[in-house]
């Protein structure tokens, strides 16, 4: 057993040893420490490197607070954590730790020699140099700026971690299970409410688990907390969550939770395929909060207060009475809060020979002087520290008369425990957006005006005694369960004997800071931001506090200033010789400790990130070696490729297997409504812009939709299946929104319109066939239909069976060719798709995918809202004023087409292209200029909004919107892009079979 | 993640359930042929945008499919009253009711 | 005002760091200034800047009502780009870029612009599309930009995933070479010193609760919590309360507030050597100097002035990164926040004249308006000191919202950043 281990209690498991490494020298700790615990049982202080000097740091807290023991905790491949609090990673077998931010080792760092030049390095010094010469920041300066900072190992594997989430709802929410938190506890579970009561630690008990001695209703608080433990865990309606962090509170009572799994285990590697939960996110809506969250002792700022082997005077005491470690042989004290005083007498009673009690009071209670003197423990009341000697640990310190340097005395020891009093713990408050009150008597701010439904008892309420908790802490959960709707419970009263001891902290003494000649005192350890960086910023005008925050970076470190906003915010008072409470408050803001990018993304990888929806036909694709695109939320397939075949091969025998005989695809991602009402017709009339009164039950009809700001916002072909009855398509990515948008209008502006609507866009697969073989193909297999040509018209829409399967069939081409599109109901499309596919054989029947698709209807010089449009063309851009009807009154967006800007004349208009080489495929987004020039910038008249490669035609043909380019017939444009200048001929958009005779076979 | 009361399927839900719909009480004009560009550029996009209490719509899209109006603080989040598309804005006595 | 060099950081070092002077005066307001402008955010100072600078206009006030830089310009993600589809965007944001080009030895303030190339990334056919037009377009425009395969990507930023069979997968990306990131406060801060270097009076915790009128319309001055102010001339630069300050002087506008948030992670060691911008997965990342990941998304979906937002949005964002970056799942966020956000119907700013003689707006940057920070103090000062608008800006008036000619670059990228 080390040195440092106490020789019995605290709560480690003294029976199990654990073996762990510290760059890789191998140590050996117990079960139920911490790393921090661990590395101080073996005389381990100095642990890591500071942000902006690489001073040496130890550790200077026992919990999450902790600013200066960062390390790295390496669990194997992809397993590697960065920046992990030393306080915070429980001990396991095999833990291999290292230090991090320096190189080549902790001792030697070469990053310390910043700190010869810390005097230049003087805070914001990076606003007012590197600057000349001007290339140099690019090349020199921000590479080497950049190399300095970055405090943590960035990551380089996959993570083989899984991470999970829950939603989950309760009556009352604690959070906190310190004394307040458990009497709240006790207290709003009793009449069956449902709690949730949750601790970041890896046991409940806070305070408590510090404090052996107290005693509780006559019981010892280990004791008493174990008996609570295993009265609340036999309660159904209550749930406990250890090692489960509250880091964020949201509108409404919404409480982000990270609940810790697996950082605590050892050897992941034998789960099966090396997966482990590690963490869960639990998404808590709360009726009530109650706020138990403690509070956390200040540093105090003095030259060379940042030595390890210095810390936190309470921290000491954790891991004395919780770890049963001594932090060091010689420990002194240095306070001006009767709280330390507590560590003092506890490490004497432990055994430990305490160096002294330096207290800048100049008097204090009597008790204390009377205890320490049975203790032998000397005390220099009205005195400080002025400076600190040790390279990579403490030992010594120079302590002098508060206000004077004269008499200056050197005491030898080997840790400091300081103590500057207590700041509540009201980050989640605050988040909530409470408003904080100042209390003079404490030194701190505490909850005043709450805006949502919450509580704060105990420590973070400013009330810091044991008793104060407790009963607090059971009258604040019985008030919760009440107003969370429970029958009022019987109320408790908690008696403590041997609590913690408290005083008073004079305002003038929060902050202040004692120094002699250079020596830096820190407010912000991890950012190594000191008192006279706080001055300096103030002198330089910075005086808002988050200008000072932002200038001298104080706060801004992983531990969000949780031990040095107060000190900044008391050392900026003084310095703007204004009051604390006129300074101002920086905000606080999620999460209240750093939380995993894992866990906030949850189950939303991989597949899973998005939702993916599939057509009816979509395996049979894949089967058949599809390549598929996303498609809004779609998987849309692209092509067919044969053995060897590439996109462009493959799209040619597409599209010549469609031209001459069948080319099947699949539409089913097309969005679908059904409309129906007396006022159907009416409805339709109002959303389009075109006429739909008189379109004959049967008859079929390209429907154009504007934004009420004129411009295209959708389109599709309407079906009127009666007089009362429209089947109405849209595009695949616009269909949730050219729904919500009916709804809307129906709904709220013409209420009195009797129409329904229902999305069906997942009820009915679609099969489109197209190609001059298609009558042939389907038509043995229809009945209830009449196929002539002048009966089943192009344009119409008929319902009968198709292999027996209900039909609605479509008789329209968005390829030029005689088209049918197949509606069966989804749950038979693969069936009815295989059938025509086998049924197609001997027409040579070809699959295609949207890339075909495009490249058909470019051809006929059919647009594609979204690729010819983007958002800004109306109707006449795309020469489509036909599709208006000239005698409506109104419709979505008519108002706006007649603004100025709209009938400007010169706006781009849809044209065709042809290269003059006929080879030359255009690039898809390239732009057009009326000549070629080499100006920039260039005069551009339009770009190309589609282009492919027309087997048919043996010969490129393009889409392009090209200013007055329907005046512009005929004239040469040239296309810039890599290479040159491409000569093209502007031409009527449809390409092939400007007739339409294909069509009405 | 806030929690919206649907007026109509009458439950508390999350935002997540809603899409937002714009400002309410913005009435499309009956016969926009007859309005000055002027006041076709009112109706199209001047808003109100004020901090505070907002008037807004909200749609039950994953849910009943309604569209709604609420009465809402913009700066503390805080909803004030929901009530079905149609009805008349709440006068100031009534949110000032729903308040306390 | 002393000049920043690193002799002045060794001269002051010798004296301990106490002869710094104060980076910006605080002079108490006066009775008349010639151009009062409101917000002291980063445009509202680089107009005062440039007006002094360049229009010899000097008695010049810039009024804010809490302190200086701290709405959207201490808020945002820094990203600063050019890459914008229409020629009147693009015009408008190389303007800026121009501008930011030399600021810091102009202004003597290392704003640590580190021109790191900003990469737009393709995941559908449709991406690809959009993105190689807007990169013709910018070429033609004088813009630099050009497509990467996926591999080319990935060679420029290793994180990147370019995994075929992932849900989105990268099929290409588009790159500014010039874009990149700044410091936030640098450039407020920059902007004050050199202004107030140069007489203007920058008057923080004054907030506006009135402009005054002429009896022929003109303004006058504005009411304040520090009293009545005179002006012949008023300009307001005031991010996520532009809507009640025009209402001030009757003047509604196409704007609606939204909350944005964004993120940071803890700092690491150089991972991320440029920005990445995805629409379709929908979500920004970069790496500061300090070496934190500064990671946003779009806006929140309903109006908002609370300058916070829900966890579900962060959730998404993060899982988008996630999704690109998946080697980043075990860091960890730091801090999250938000703003508040200007939006217009066509994602585009309103700068010029407005209906009210005199007054003049600068507004509706939506959740871009860092990167033009130079450039729309600069349009504004020339604005201001002309009445005219400046050519550049001349398209981003408030009338267009009236004629129709609207600047839609919402239609051709749905983050607009």
């Amino acid at each position: 057993m080390s040195e440092f281990r106490t020789a019995k209690g605290g709560r480690i498991c003294r029976k199990t040893p654990l073996n762990f490494s510290f760059d890789g020298q191998s140590y050996a700790g117990l079960q139920g420490d911490s790393l921090a615990s661990a590395l101080l049982a073996n005389g381990v202080h100095f642990v890591a490197r500071s942000y902006k000097y690489h001073r040496p740091r130890g550790i200077m807290s026992a919990g999450t607070e902790e600013a200066s023991a960062l390390v790295g905790i390496d669990r194997g491949k992809g397993r590697f954590d960065t920046s992990t609090r030393a306080t915070t990673q429980e001990l396991f077998d095999g833990l291999k730790a290292q230090s991090q931010h320096c190189w080549p080792s902790l001792k030697f760092d070469v990053g310390a020699l910043t700190a010869l030049g810390s005097p230049v390095m003087s805070t914001g010094f990076y606003y007012k140099t590197f600057m000349w010469p001007k290339a140099f920041w690019e090349w020199v300066y921000e590479p080497i700026l950049r190399n300095l900072a970055g405090l943590g190992r960035a990551p380089k594997e996959m993570d083989p971690d899984n991470y999970s989430s829950i939603h989950a709802h309760c009556d009352v929410l604690i959070i906190g299970a310190g004394p307040a938190g458990l009497a709240a506890a006790l207290a709003a579970s009793q009449s069956g409410s449902k709690v949730i009561l949750v601790d970041e630690n890896n046991e409940i008990g806070g305070d408590l688990l510090n404090c052996p001695i107290a005693q509780i209703d006559g019981t010892n608080s280990w004791d008493w907390l174990a008996e609570t433990e295993k009265q609340l865990a036999s309660l159904p309606n209550v749930t406990i969550l250890t090692r489960t962090t509250a880091f964020g509170y949201y509108d409404q009572n919404f409480i982000g939770v990270v609940q810790k799994l697996s950082d605590h285990l050892g050897s992941l590697e034998n789960k099966p395929d090396n997966k482990t939960l590690r963490e869960r996110l639990w998404k808590v809506r709360a009726k009530r909060v109650v706020l138990a969250t403690g509070s956390i002792e200040r540093p105090l700022v003095f030259a060379g207060n940042d030595r390890p082997g210095i810390m936190l005077a309470t921290a000491a005491k954790t891991f004395l009475n919780r770890y049963g470690v001594k932090v060091g042989n010689r420990p002194l004290v240095i306070t001006n809060h009767d709280s330390a005083y507590e560590s003092a007498f506890d490490l004497a009673e432990a055994g430990v020979e305490v160096a002294a009690i330096i207290d800048r009071r100049a008097k204090i209670s009597s008790k204390l002087v009377e205890q320490a003197g049975k203790m032998g423990i000397e005390i220099l009341l009205g005195h400080t520290i002025v400076q600190t000697s040790g390279k990579h640990r403490v030992c010594s310190v120079r302590a002098a008369p508060v206000g004077e340097n004269a008499s200056i005395r050197k005491i030898k020891c080997d840790a400091v425990l300081m103590c500057g009093g207590w700041t509540p713990s009201v980050h989640l408050f605050s988040q909530s957006r409470g408003t904080l009150t100042w209390r003079d008597d404490i030194g701190a701010y505490v909850p005043n005006n709450y805006t949502q439904d919450a509580t704060s008892v105990g420590a973070c309420n400013g009330d810091f005694l044991m008793s104060q908790s407790l009963n607090k802490g059971a009258v604040a959960g019985l008030e919760a369960a009440v107003s969370a709707g429970a029958k009022a419970p019987k109320s408790t009263s908690y008696k403590v004997v041997n609590e913690a001891l408290t005083s008073d902290i004079p305002v003038e003494e929060i902050g202040i800071f004692s120094t002699i000649g250079e020596g830096k005192a820190f407010v912000d350890f991890q950012h190594d931001v000191t008192a006279k960086d706080i001055g300096q910023a103030v002198r330089e005008g910075f005086h808002s506090i988050e200008h000072i925050k932002r200038f001298t970076t104080t706060g801004m470190a992983t531990d969000q200033g949780k031990t040095s906003n107060l000190n900044g915010l008391a050392i900026a008072s003084a310095a703007l010789e204004r009051p604390i409470t006129e300074v101002g408050l920086t905000t606080f803001r999620p999460p209240y400790t750093p939380t995993s990018f894992g866990v906030l993304a949850g189950y939303s990888r991989g597949d899973l990130f998005d939702v993916t929806r599939k057509s009816p036909t979509e395996k049979w694709a894949e089967q058949n070696g599809a390549v598929f695109e996303p498609v809004g939320l779609w998987r849309r397939a692209r092509y067919f490729p044969k053995t060897g075949e590439n996109m462009h091969e493959a799209v040619a025998r597409e599209c010549k297997a469609t031209r001459t005989s069948i080319g099947i695809s699949d539409a089913s991602t097309l969005g679908k409504i059904e409309v129906v009402g007396p006022d159907a017709a009416e409805f339709l009339n109002r959303i389009y812009t075109n006429p739909w009164s008189k379109l004959g039950v049967g008859r079929c009809r390209y429907g154009l939709m504007l934004g009420e700001d004129g411009y295209i916002f959708d389109d599709g072909v309407v079906g009127r299946l009666s007089e009362d009855r429209f089947h109405v398509t849209t595009t695949t990515s616009g269909a949730p929104r050219v729904f919500a948008r009916m709804e809307d209008y129906r709904q709220t502006e013409w209420p009195e319109l009797k129409v329904w609507l229902t999305s069906i866009t997942e009820q009915w697969a679609v099969i489109a066939l197209n190609g001059p073989n298609v009558r042939k193909l389907i038509e043995p297999f229809v009945e209830g239909i009449d196929f002539s040509k002048d009966t089943f018209p192009h344009m119409a829409i008929r319902e009968g069976m198709i292999f027996g399967v209900p039909t609605r069939l479509f008789r329209v081409s968005f390829t030029g060719e005689l088209g049918f599109e197949v509606n069966v109901p989804s749950a038979y499309g693969l069936g009815v798709w295989q059938r025509l596919m086998e049924a197609g054989k001997k027409f040579d029947i070809v699959p295609y995918g949207t890339e075909s698709l495009h490249m058909l209807r470019a051809e006929k010089g059919y647009i594609i809202v979204g690729q010819e449009t983007d958002g800004t063309q109306t109707p006449d851009d795309m020469g489509m004023n036909w599709a208006i009807g000239k005698k409506k009154q109104d419709f979505i967006g008519k108002r706006s087409l007649v603004r100025s800007d709209m009938l400007a004349p010169n706006r781009k208009q849809l044209v065709g292209l042809m290269t003059n080489d006929a080879n030359i495929v255009l690039d898809e987004g390239a732009q057009i200029m009326g000549e070629k020039s080499n100006v920039i910038p260039a005069k551009m008249i339009g770009h190309i909004t589609s282009s492919y490669w027309s087997e048919t035609l043996q010969h490129s043909i393009a889409l392009a919107i090209i200013d007055g380019g329907r005046a512009r017939m005929g004239e040469e444009i040239y296309i810039s892009m890599p290479g040159g200048f491409y000569p093209a001929r502007i031409v009527d958009p449809v390409f092939y079979d400007p007739e339409g005779e294909r069509l009405n076979v | 993640m806030l929690l919206i009361d649907c007026p109509y399927c009458k439950e508390m839900r999350p935002e997540v359930e809603f899409s937002h719909a714009g400002e309410a009480h913005i009435d499309r004009p009956a016969d926009p042929s007859s309005l000055s560009d002027e006041e076709w550029e009112s109706f199209l996009f001047l808003r109100s945008n004020r901090a505070g209490i907002c008037f807004e719509r909200w749609y039950h899209i994953h849910g009943c499919g309604r569209y709604f109006n609420a009465v809402r603080n913009n700066v503390s989040e805080k909803f004030i009253l929901t009530y079905p598309a149609g009805q008349k804005r709440p006068s100031d006595a009534q949110i000032k009711g729903a308040l306390s | 005002m002393s000049h920043f060099s690193l002799p002045s950081l060794v001269a002051n070092a010798l004296g301990s760091n106490k002869g710094w002077t104060k980076q910006w005066a605080k002079p108490e307001p006066k009775a008349n200034y010639d151009v009062i402008i409101v917000g002291a955010g980063g445009h509202g100072l680089a107009a005062a800047y440039y007006l002094a600078k360049e229009h010899n206009i000097t008695n010049v006030a810039v009024l804010e009502k809490g302190w200086l830089g701290g709405g959207n310009t201490a808020r945002n993600t820094t990203i600063i780009r050019s890459s914008y589809l229409r020629d009147e965007s693009a015009r408008l944001y190389d303007h800026a870029l121009g501008l930011w080009e030399g600021l810091a030895q102009e202004i003597n303030y290392n704003l640590m612009f580190s021109q790191r190339g900003a990469m737009a990334l393709a995941h559908t056919v449709h991406d690809v599309q959009a993105l190689k037009r807007r990169i013709y377009a910018n070429r033609l425009n004088g813009i630099d930009g050009e497509w990467l395969s996926p591999q080319q990507a990935k060679a420029f930023c290793p994180p990147l995933n370019i995994s075929t069979d992932a849900r989105y997968p990268v099929l290409g990306a588009g790159l500014q070479r010039r874009g990149g990131v700044a410091r936030h406060d640098g450039i407020a801060w920059g902007f004050a010193r050199a202004a107030s270097a140069r007489g203007v009076h920058i008057i923080e915790n004054c907030a506006v609760t009135g402009i005054n009128r002429a009896p022929d319309g003109s303004v006058t001055g504005v009411e304040t919590t520090r009293g009545t102010i005179g002006a012949k001339k008023i300009a307001l630069s005031t991010a996520g309360n532009s809507s009640m300050l025009l209402d001030m002087a009757g003047i509604r506008t196409p704007i609606e507030c939204f909350s944005l948030q964004a993120l940071v992670s803890e700092p690491i060691e150089p991972i991320f050597p440029c920005v990445a911008l995805s629409n379709s997965v929908h979500a920004y990342i970069s790496q500061s100097d300090k070496g934190e990941l500064v990671i946003g998304a779009g806006t929140e979906q309903y109006f908002s002035y609370s300058q916070r937002g829900p966890l579900h949005s962060v959730e998404h964002t993060v899982a988008a990164i996630c999704e690109m970056f998946p080697i980043f799942t075990r860091l960890r966020m730091m801090r999250n926040w938000g703003g508040t956000v200007d939006v217009t119907p066509d994602r585009s700013p309103i700068l010029g004249l407005t209906p009210v003689p005199g007054l003049y707006i600068n507004a509706g940057w939506g959740t871009g308006g860092f990167k033009a920070t130079p450039g729309a103090g600069h349009l504004l000062a020339f604005t201001i000191a002309n009445n005219v608008p400046h050519d550049i800006s001349a398209p981003f008036s408030l009338k267009r919202f009236q004629t129709g000619n609207l600047i839609d670059e919402a239609a051709a990228a749905s983050v607009a950043h």
